[in-house]
């Protein structure tokens, strides 16, 4: 195989049913060696380009190329040998055993009265233990579950040996547990060299295990690239239309997504309005401070944060969100030059957000009290929040177009 | 073991029973022969080629001398004459177009089923036996429009009529192939043939032909109850000519079908996933469509519409042998033999001979609600 031939190329690909066009002007590396995620509103292609590089639909225009060759001017049987597919579900009438759907995958390999050979045979029984199917490969497809069935589908795939792989929601009926098994062993096969192809639902997924995500949405890619530079909540508010938070998960050190529905009065999930973006500083501390500067920065807002204790957990929410934050060590007094940070921050802000009891200690000990008392002073106007707010109360605070904002002090 | 092993394994046990089957219908009917006897009435009637015999054809200095093969049979068993005459010149042709039409049905059958997937699809599907039955019903009510002399220049007028019962079998393959391909080209559009647009298009074109056979029975007069007879199928009147004429037919088309036994099962997954796995997908439909119309016109040329056994068949052997094709199909097939020349035993029989088609449906139709009771039926 050449060296820089990419396994799958897609150029300036077009498709449309009838009249209705689904993606215009797709372009798409996959290399060797790595693995990237298509990412997307439901509806925004994500099949459809998988189906088109499969060579199942054709396209109105634009070109396919497999390991350089066209994909129109391979027969089925080539294409099969280049191009391993995962369909999200496959319907199965008859119930054939586990073990002779994956055997299926060795059809691209075999003649019209080729038997098995041994090269066949271990093929499909490294697949079943690769995917976790041996178990029950005796059992009929009718009678496993439908997370059985995905991974039976992933085995068919795998027995087909091809060098590339395209996933479509590979773990979207899988538990955690197998879902995770699942990319880990994607994410083998992308590292011994296979080149890989999924559709992901799951932004968190799709962060930690892809090389480079591609983000398809109103039909055609909006970004591209490594997750970290991709997920951002600009990124995901113009194709999912929804206000997300993008944290770091502190686990796997990968990004990860929050996302809120934006609520009514009522506390129903409606539209995302069209953003008004505000300077909004947070002071308090703890859980419901870190939930408000999340909040207020996945619908857009420019936050910043403080003062709060070292190690606080707004102040890890704060550092997510690229917030300016001013944090002081915890049970000592506020030093005075983070104090006039704090107080900066909050009079260049529209709102100041006072989240729980911040800035109304009882007691003259409380060192952040003292200092977040005087941040509030500073500011033009003042919206106070519970510890338990709802979202919708939190955001109508800020926009502050109604009655519920408090008066400036 | 393989699944060719497997499928050679219960082909030959199926092949073995069919023997079986054939020789104890041989056996019954108004005359019983000893099953014994009727075993060795076959063997003195097979003839194997022995040797070389020179014969004169010719009148006087013209004569040339002209090679045959002699045949002779290697058996000479004691057998009652009538007896012998009985078993292969009576019983025995009916008997073995009852197993090839039984195969031809459930070969087909099989491959409907597979190809729709659907275990409720049967040959009939793609308008094959409508089709069959206008032809035939057409023949039966206009017989002499269709078989006509013909005047050549230098020969003179040449006979080319058909006798009756050979006009009302090459209609009937005729009109079959015919329904079958206007199906085909109702559902195709831009070299594609989904399988859904298929069914559909297979239900519209038999309940117009329905229509049209209805209308033909009107026009019909004294030769409706020939077209009933027809129309239930029948087996009766079989003549060792209208064998062979089926024997060398439906064998090839069996062997295609057989070919494609793998794909089929690929098939199953899907259009989308078998493609993805390597199938030229429209090309094998077309392949199977086109040998499955011409296997089942084959065995209802002659038989008339004998429903249900390319149904409960192959849907038997899949609760038996299992869903692959490579197994299923020649199993099926045999077993249909079988299950036809059972039926048509049955048929005749009682104390007057009623059409097969009628002990098919009688045994078949239970048979379809046990499968729905028992939700063998998954999808429709």
């Amino acid at each position: 195989m050449t060296g820089d031939v990419p396994p799958i190329e897609v150029s300036d690909l077009s498709v449309s049913f009838g009249d209705v066009p689904v993606v215009s002007g797709v372009d798409l590396r996959v290399e060797r060696g790595s693995l990237v995620g298509l990412v997307g509103p439901n509806g925004a292609g994500k099949t459809t380009v998988l189906r088109a590089i499969k060579g199942t639909l054709s396209p109105d225009a634009g070109e396919v190329r497999l390991d350089g060759d066209p994909a129109e001017s391979l027969s089925a049987r080539e294409a099969g040998r280049r191009v391993a597919s995962v369909p999200q579900e496959t319907s199965l009438a008859f119930d054939f055993r586990v073990r002779q759907i994956v055997e299926m995958g060795r059809t691209p390999h075999l003649g019209r009265f080729d038997g098995h050979g041994p090269d066949d045979e271990r093929a499909v029984r490294e697949a079943m233990d690769a995917a976790g199917v041996a178990r029950f490969a005796d059992r009929a497809i009718t009678e496993v579950s439908g997370g059985e069935r995905q991974r039976v589908l992933l085995a068919r795939a795998l027995a087909q040996e091809a060098p590339s792989l395209l996933l479509d929601e590979p773990t979207a009926s899988l538990d955690v547990n197998h879902a995770v098994r699942t990319l880990e062993l994607v994410r083998r096969l992308v590292d011994d060299g296979r080149a890989a192809l999924a559709a992901i639902h799951d932004l968190d997924m799709a962060a930690r295990y892809c090389d480079e995500i591609v983000v398809l949405a109103n039909g055609g890619v909006r970004a591209g690239g490594r997750p970290e530079e991709v997920l951002t909540a600009g990124a995901l508010r113009d194709a999912f239309d929804a206000e997300a938070f993008v944290g770091e998960n502190p686990a796997t050190g990968s990004p990860t997504v929050t996302a809120f529905g934006a609520a009514d009065d009522d506390g129903r999930v409606e539209a995302v309005e069209p953003v008004q973006s505000r300077r909004v500083h947070v002071v308090g501390s703890g859980r419901p401070a870190g939930r408000a500067v999340a909040r207020l920065a996945a619908a857009g807002h420019a936050v910043s944060v403080g003062v709060v204790p070292e190690g606080d957990a707004a102040a890890g929410v704060a550092a997510d969100a690229d917030a300016p934050v001013v944090t002081a060590p915890p049970f000592a007094a506020v030093p005075p030059g983070r104090r006039a940070e704090a107080v900066a921050l909050a009079r260049e802000a529209d709102v100041t957000v006072a989240v729980g009891k911040a800035g109304q200690g009882r007691s003259e000990s409380d060192n952040e009290t003292r200092a977040n008392g005087a941040v509030l002073a500073a500011s033009d106007r003042v919206a106070r929040v519970g510890d338990a707010f709802d979202d919708g109360e939190l955001l109508d605070a800020v926009r502050g177009i109604d009655g519920k904002s408090a008066p400036s002090r | 073991m393989s699944a060719w092993g497997r499928s050679i394994g219960w082909s030959a046990a199926l092949a073995a029973a069919l023997a079986a089957v054939v020789v104890v219908s041989a056996a019954i009917g108004p005359v019983r022969i000893p099953p014994a006897e009727v075993v060795m009435a076959v063997l003195n009637a097979l003839v194997v080629p022995v040797g070389v015999e020179t014969t004169s054809h010719g009148v006087g200095l013209l004569t040339l001398p002209s090679i045959d093969l002699a045949y002779r049979s290697p058996f000479a068993f004691p057998v009652n004459d009538v007896h012998q005459r009985i078993v292969v010149g009576v019983r025995l042709p009916r008997i073995l177009m009852a197993a090839l039409v039984g195969f031809a049905l459930a070969a087909a059958g099989t491959v409907m089923q597979g190809f729709f997937r659907n275990p409720m699809a049967d040959p009939s599907i793609i308008g094959v036996s409508s089709g069959a039955a206008v032809g035939a019903v057409a023949f039966i009510v206009f017989p002499v429009a269709l078989s006509t002399t013909l005047t050549l220049p230098v020969v003179g007028a040449v006979d080319v009529g058909l006798s009756h019962g050979t006009g009302v079998s090459l209609f009937a393959f005729v009109g079959a192939l015919a329904a079958a391909f206007g199906v085909y080209a109702i559902a195709t559009r831009h070299g594609r043939t989904p399988v859904a647009t298929l069914l559909l298009a297979g239900v519209a074109v038999q309940t117009f032909l329905g229509a049209v056979i209805s209308y033909l029975q009107l026009q019909a007069g004294e030769s409706l109850r020939r077209i009933v007879a027809w129309l239930m199928g029948h087996l009766s009147g079989a003549a060792w000519g209208d064998v062979a004429v089926t024997a060398v037919v439906v064998p090839p088309l069996f062997a295609v079908l057989l070919v494609y036994a793998r794909d089929l099962n690929v098939m199953l997954l899907g259009e989308e996933e078998a493609r993805g796995l390597g199938i030229a997908v429209e090309r094998t439909k077309r392949i199977l469509l086109g040998a499955s119309a011409l296997i089942t016109a084959a065995g209802v040329a002659f038989a008339g519409v004998i429903g249900f056994v390319g149904l409960i068949v192959p849907h038997m052997l899949r609760l038996v042998v299992g869903p692959d094709h490579r197994v299923l199909l020649p199993s099926a097939a045999l077993a249909g033999g079988s299950f036809l020349v059972a039926a048509d035993t049955l048929a005749r029989s009682g104390s007057t001979e009623l059409p097969v088609g009628i002990v098919t449906a009688a045994v078949g139709a239970p048979f379809f609600i046990y499968l729905l009771v028992t939700r063998e039926v998954h999808e429709l």
